[in-house]
Parts: structure tokens; C-alpha cells; sequence
């Protein structure tokens, strides 16, 4: 009924589940770059040199205000013009989507350290604690406690925008989706509704998963 | 960069980003309506209605914009519910707006004390005068910055229309690149015209934010001047003290 027969005819359940999976291996990876790079990002902003502070201000604003897709065709077919690159649109989409990451976390990482109040350090001052010591046992603990649920959220955002790759010629669970559907057009040629309600369903449970943990450790820790 | 290129192609990029304005405003009054009610159920906890606009909201905001597309556009036609790119466009985006403006006028409408409510009560206003005499101001300006993210992220997402056959301005670039070539005239208009729709509306919600500022940070400003006022009064004491 409604193609959803298709999915589970051949191996079609299994390459649908290996797109998802291209997907998740390009979030994961942009991730994995983009925590520790809007760390370091995220502690310059915080802090006083204002020249580093006009310069990131610059590009974090570039990357947030253009839409993901936009900077997906500047760097894919962008760098193939200007220098010759023949990026594969995985690369590119890793690429991208750490450098947008790391925006998006820098900014977490700035509100997080701005949170702390003033007092703090003052206080530890008084109880002798060396600047070194403040950090590792009154700041960082604090960031962390805040940032976990804020990555977690951001890795579900990433997960939902990975997506786009479809547009640059990444064969991920849309791709595979489209050619389920033509392969099967004169048996089922209803497939498409089930074949996309099953995508559907792939992607929420992923990325509810996700958000439900976000919830729980936001709710646990503040 | 050839001028000639980009002249030729400045009413095409035109035109499209036109389309991708007018879509993406249709889409964000759409889902502000959807936002209104579900936030307002959710607010006033109404049986059932609120188990849906939960499971509205979690569907909403826990898939991509482009697989709902994809959803309505395509797979929804096979069970006789055909609709035009345009309104699968407007449709989708309000899908998807719908939940995050729930999401900001929920939390908007929540963070007005109780004690308001129930002083209004007792002064005699009904429900529905407390509701926008009192709680709706207030509400409002809450959810004013948060509301301008939406529509800068809601905005930024009609750049998936082209997935349904929209000539938007992510479809004239592809379709450029694909036919001509001229890749940088067509990845430098693209830019400029997202900046053009966009920067607008980011400057307008940096300024709404400063303006009117997260309740805390006002609370805070006016703790500082109350302090500072406090300071004052204290040195003129002890001047009129000294002077005694």
C-alpha cells in the first residue's frame, strides 16, 4: 500500500539506511572539527583585543546570515573556478558545515563564558586562587555543564542541515530515495509517497533522539 | 568578473530573489497564524489540541525543511493531494515556521509573571482583557528578538525552493552555472542578493534588540541607574553633612 512495500523489497531498506548513514558520517565529522575551532574562536571573542573581536565579528556574521546552501555553491563550485579544486561534495560539505559549526558554537561558547558573573572571579581571587586554577575549577566546569545540551542541539541542527548535500550531488538518503522511486516506477508507481514518508521517519528519529537527550541534560544541569 | 555578465544577469537575480521574498513572506505570516494558536493552546493547556500541537511541534522541528518539501511536493500527489511548487513552498515553510514561532511566543507568553495575572483578576478585568491588556505587551516584547531570528532563519530556509522547481535565486544560479559557465558573476550576485534580503532584517533585529533588550538585561540597567542614583543622593548627604 503506498509503496511502503518498496522499502523493504531487495536490498532498498539497506541503501537508504547507508545514505542516512553518508549523512550522519558528514555531520559528525563537520562537528568533530567545529567544537574544538569554535572553542578557540568563541574564547577570542570573549576577549579583549578588539581587532580579533572586528575581524570574527565579520566572518561569524557572514557565515550565520547566508543560508547553508548558498555557502555549500561557494565552495563547490566557487573553488573549482577561482583555484582549479576539484572538491568532491562530500569535501565540500564537510568543509562547510565546519565552518559554520564552528560560528555556531563560538557564539555558545561566548555566552557561556559572559554568563559567568564577575563575582566569581573576584572571589576566587580572595581565596587564592592563581588565574590558572580559576579557569580549571571555576570557569571550565560551568562552560561545560552549559555547553553539552547547547552541542547536542547544534549536532541536530547539523544532522537536519546535512540535507542540503542532495542540492551539490552527494548521493545521501534523499539521492538514494529518487532512485528507489525511478527503479521502482512501473511496479509501484505510488512509491513516492511511502518512500518519503519512510525518509520522514528516518530523519525525525534521528534527530528527536537527539533533542530528547539535549532536553534532559538541559533540564538536569541548570 | 565581467560587467557585461553581470548586467545581463542583474534581472534574472532580480526577479528571483522577488520570488524568494514574496514566498518567504507569505510562508512567515502563515506560520505566525500557525505559531499564535499552537502557542495560545499550549499557554491556556487545552485538552487534547495540546497533545497535538506537541506532536505538530516535535515533527516540525525535528526534520529539514527540504525532506518536508520533498514529502509534500512529491509524495503527497500519489495519494490525490496535488499542489503547485508555490503553495508547496508557502506550505512547508509555514509547516516549519509554525513550531519555532509556537516555540518563541510559548516562551514569550510564559515569562510574564504570574503575580500580573492574578493582580489583574483582582482588580476586576476578565480573562480576555488580562489577557491583552497585560499579558499580551508584555509578551510582545520578549518575543521580539527571538522572533526576528525566526524570520532570519525562516528566510535563509527558502533557499530549498529550488528542490520543488522554484525559480528562486538558488535555481538561477544553478541554472547559470549549469548553461554559461560564468560561475564567479553568478556566486558574487547570489551573495550580494541574499545580503540584500537578509542584512536588512539581522540590522533591524540588532537594533530591536538593543532597544528593547531581554527583560534581564532592562532589569539589569535599571538596577545600575537605580544604584547610581542611590550614589548620588548619598554624596550630596555627605556634602550637606560636611557643610553642617
Amino acid at each position: 500500500m503506498w509503496g511502503i512495500e518498496v522499502i523493504f523489497k531487495g536490498k532498498n531498506l539497506i541503501r537508504l539506511l547507508g545514505g542516512l548513514g553518508t549523512a550522519l558520517e558528514i555531520s559528525l565529522i563537520a562537528v568533530a572539527i567545529s567544537i574544538p575551532i569554535g572553542i578557540i574562536l568563541g574564547i577570542l571573542m570573549a576577549g579583549r583585543n578588539p581587532v580579533i573581536k572586528a575581524i570574527l565579528r565579520v566572518y561569524l556574521d557572514f557565515v550565520r546570515i547566508m543560508p547553508q546552501l548558498v555557502l555549500l555553491f561557494l565552495v563547490f563550485f566557487g573553488t573549482t573556478k577561482v583555484w582549479g579544486w576539484d572538491l568532491s561534495g562530500e569535501v565540500s560539505a564537510v568543509i562547510v558545515f565546519s565552518m559554520w559549526g564552528a560560528a555556531e558554537m563560538s557564539d555558545l561558547v561566548r555566552g557561556a563564558l559572559n554568563a559567568i558573573p564577575q563575582h566569581q572571579y573576584e572571589s576566587a581571587q580572595s581565596l587564592g586562587f592563581t588565574p590558572l586554577q580559576t579557569k580549571i575549577y571555576i570557569v571550565i566546569p560551568q562552560c561545560v555543564r552549559r555547553l553539552i545540551p547547547l552541542s547536542i542541539n547544534l549536532i541536530t541542527r547539523m544532522v537536519k542541515t546535512t540535507s542540503l548535500v542532495l542540492m551539490i550531488g552527494v548521493v545521501e538518503v534523499l539521492k538514494v530515495a529518487q532512485q528507489i522511486i525511478e527503479a521502482n516506477r512501473m511496479s509501484a508507481p505510488n512509491a513516492a509517497f511511502g518512500v518519503y514518508l519512510f525518509v520522514f521517519a528516518l530523519y525525525f528519529a534521528v534527530c528527536f533522539v537527539l533533542s530528547i537527550a539535549a532536553r534532559k541534560l538541559e533540564k538536569k544541569w541548570s | 568578473m565581467n560587467a557585461e555578465v553581470l548586467n545581463e544577469y542583474l534581472p534574472l537575480f532580480g526577479n528571483a530573489a522577488l520570488l524568494t521574498v514574496w514566498l518567504g513572506l507569505a510562508g512567515i505570516g502563515l506560520s505566525i497564524v500557525i505559531g499564535l494558536i499552537c502557542s495560545l493552546v499550549q499557554f491556556y493547556k487545552i485538552p487534547v489540541a495540546r497533545q497535538i500541537v506537541r506532536i505538530y511541534i516535535e515533527l516540525s522541528r525535528n526534520t529539514p525543511l527540504l525532506i518536508q518539501l520533498f514529502f509534500i511536493y512529491y509524495g503527497l500527489p500519489k495519494i490525490g493531494i496535488k499542489t503547485d511548487p508555490a503553495v508547496c513552498g508557502v506550505v512547508g515553510l509555514a509547516f516549519l515556521g509554525g513550531s519555532y514561532m509556537a516555540e518563541t511566543f510559548r516562551s514569550g507568553l510564559e515569562a510574564v509573571d504570574k503575580v500580573h495575572s492574578e493582580s489583574a483578576f483582582t482588580l476586576g478585568l476578565n480573562k480576555l482583557q488580562t489577557f491583552i491588556y497585560v499579558i499580551l505587551p508584555q509578551a510582545l516584547s520578549t518575543s521580539i528578538p527571538p522572533f526576528v531570528a525566526n524570520v532570519i532563519f525562516l528566510l535563509k530556509e527558502t533557499s530549498v525552493f529550488s528542490a520543488v522547481s522554484l525559480m528562486d535565486l538558488m535555481f538561477t544560479a544553478k541554472d547559470l552555472i549549469g548553461l554559461y559557465y560564468n560561475t564567479t558573476e553568478s556566486l558574487f550576485l547570489l551573495v550580494v542578493f541574499y545580503l540584500i534580503i537578509l542584512l536588512p532584517v539581522s540590522l533591524l533585529g540588532t537594533y530591536l534588540e538593543h532597544k528593547l533588550g531581554t527583560p534581564g538585561v532592562r532589569q539589569s540597567i535599571r538596577k545600575n541607574a537605580a544604584s547610581r542614583k542611590e550614589r548620588k543622593t548619598t554624596i550630596k548627604e555627605g556634602v550637606v553633612n560636611v557643610g553642617n
